[in-house]
């Protein structure tokens, strides 16, 4: 929350540009992570509309026959992500208490922790056994994951930025911003995950 | 829980809500696909009943730099009750005997269908009306003032005003107690909480001075 300071200043005595005001109250980059988000969120409803109508509305079988979801290399695959959340954390935490070696430490963590669930990803889409044309089912299953995959190339670009800015030296306990906004992205791509794995390979 | 993206924190216990909820729904739909959606079904409205009955975090206090002026600044805000007599009446008892500025603001008031439409013009020239009215009645009794329209929500209409207008002290008028909404949300005790400056409450009773 940006804090706001009410100056008593004459009119146009002042020399300094005024500080930035916020009416909404919430910080621009707040406001603009929860805008991105937002949006990401009615872009994944769009995707598991058409999942609810292909599996739902039209009874098709999941998955189809003869496939199978590769369900526990997925399992794997979400302990993975999930505990590079937790390694997320941990780099921020330690940002926070000026612990710069667990900020770089927790940083390439996550970054690798996520590597490695999109190349396992690639390896799952190359034996799986079907492609996005066999089918609805097939083709809900290539958009919702890969729509989501595409989603941790993009946290993992941010994460390798963030990663290298850390080893740089460029945040401190008081300015880190850049870690904050970077881990809300990353949970968020988490807790995506989370729904498809459960709808898609669970349920 | 707060909201998840407030910080990073909060969005690390929001992917553990989630976890837990993930695999209770998981759990509950293996024996039974309707009780897994039921379970589906409480837990998002649980969770989402519960989100939205939290209080709401506690905004900072403004913080208000204290200079010495040489003509004394008052804030004004009101609603309907901005022409009253028992406000100009206060406003010109706090102003007496020296040199002083004046601020009338009157929050443009609108229904929350019409706020989240954008549709405010109409409450804006129902504002400014109210302010040309109380800034000339001010006028009348010798008073310098001018006046704004502000923000609907009434302290951030103050806040707005403190922007540009470095008050040494603020009045707010309001109906009666039991005809105020402001008195109701506890308008000027969240003031006097978020502002450093003498705050006036003037009751402004329409009805009874039209009497």
């Amino acid at each position: 929350m940006a804090a706001v300071h009410a100056e008593h200043l004459e009119h146009g005595s002042h020399e300094h540009p005024p500080e930035p005001y916020y009416s909404s109250r919430v910080p621009p980059s707040i406001l603009g992570m929860f805008l991105f988000i937002a949006s990401e969120i009615m872009l994944f409803g769009a995707f598991f509309t058409a999942y609810f109508f292909v599996r739902v509305v039209n009874g098709t079988q999941w998955p189809t026959p003869p496939f199978h979801l590769p369900v526990f290399v997925a399992l794997v695959n979400t302990c993975i992500l999930v505990t590079s959340s937790f390694t997320m954390h941990w780099a921020l935490q330690s940002v926070k208490r000026g612990n710069v070696y667990g900020l770089r430490a927790g940083l390439l963590l996550t970054f690798l922790m996520g590597l490695t669930f999109l190349i396992t990803q690639g390896i799952e889409y190359s034996r799986v056994g079907f492609a996005p044309k066999d089918g609805a089912f097939a083709t809900i299953f290539f958009c919702l994951t890969g729509l989501h995959g595409a989603h941790v190339f993009v946290g993992l670009s941010i994460l390798l930025f963030m990663t290298i800015r850390a080893f740089r030296g460029h945040f401190s306990p008081e300015h880190h911003h850049g870690v904050e906004i970077g881990g809300i992205y990353w949970h968020f791509v988490d807790v995506m995950w989370i729904v498809v794995y459960m709808t898609v390979y669970i349920l | 829980m707060r909201s998840p993206l407030r910080s990073e924190a909060d969005a690390f216990r929001f992917v553990g809500v989630v976890v837990v909820a993930a695999a209770l729904i998981v759990g509950a739909a293996r024996a039974n696909t309707w009780f897994g959606l039921a379970v589906a079904v409480v837990l998002v409205g649980g969770v989402s009943w519960w989100y939205w009955h939290q209080p709401s975090p506690e905004p900072p206090p403004v913080a208000v730099r204290h200079d010495e002026h040489a003509v004394h600044r008052v804030l004004v805000i009101a609603n309907e009750t901005v022409g009253g007599r028992a406000l100009s009446d206060v406003v010109r008892e706090r102003v007496r005997g020296r040199p002083a500025e004046l601020l009338v603001v009157a929050p443009a008031l609108n229904s929350p269908l019409r706020h989240w439409t954008s549709d405010e013009d109409g409450a804006r020239a129902a504002a400014q009306e109210r302010v040309r009215a109380s800034v000339t009645r001010l006028g009348d009794l010798g008073l310098t003032a001018r006046g704004e329209v502000g923000d609907g929500e009434p302290l951030q209409a103050i806040e707005d005003a403190m922007r540009t207008f470095g008050a040494d002290e603020i009045v707010i008028s309001t109906h009666p107690a039991g005809r105020s909404h402001w008195l109701e949300r506890g308008l000027v005790e969240e003031a006097r909480r978020r502002f450093d400056l003498p705050i006036t409450h003037v009751v402004v009773d329409l009805e009874a001075e039209g009497a």
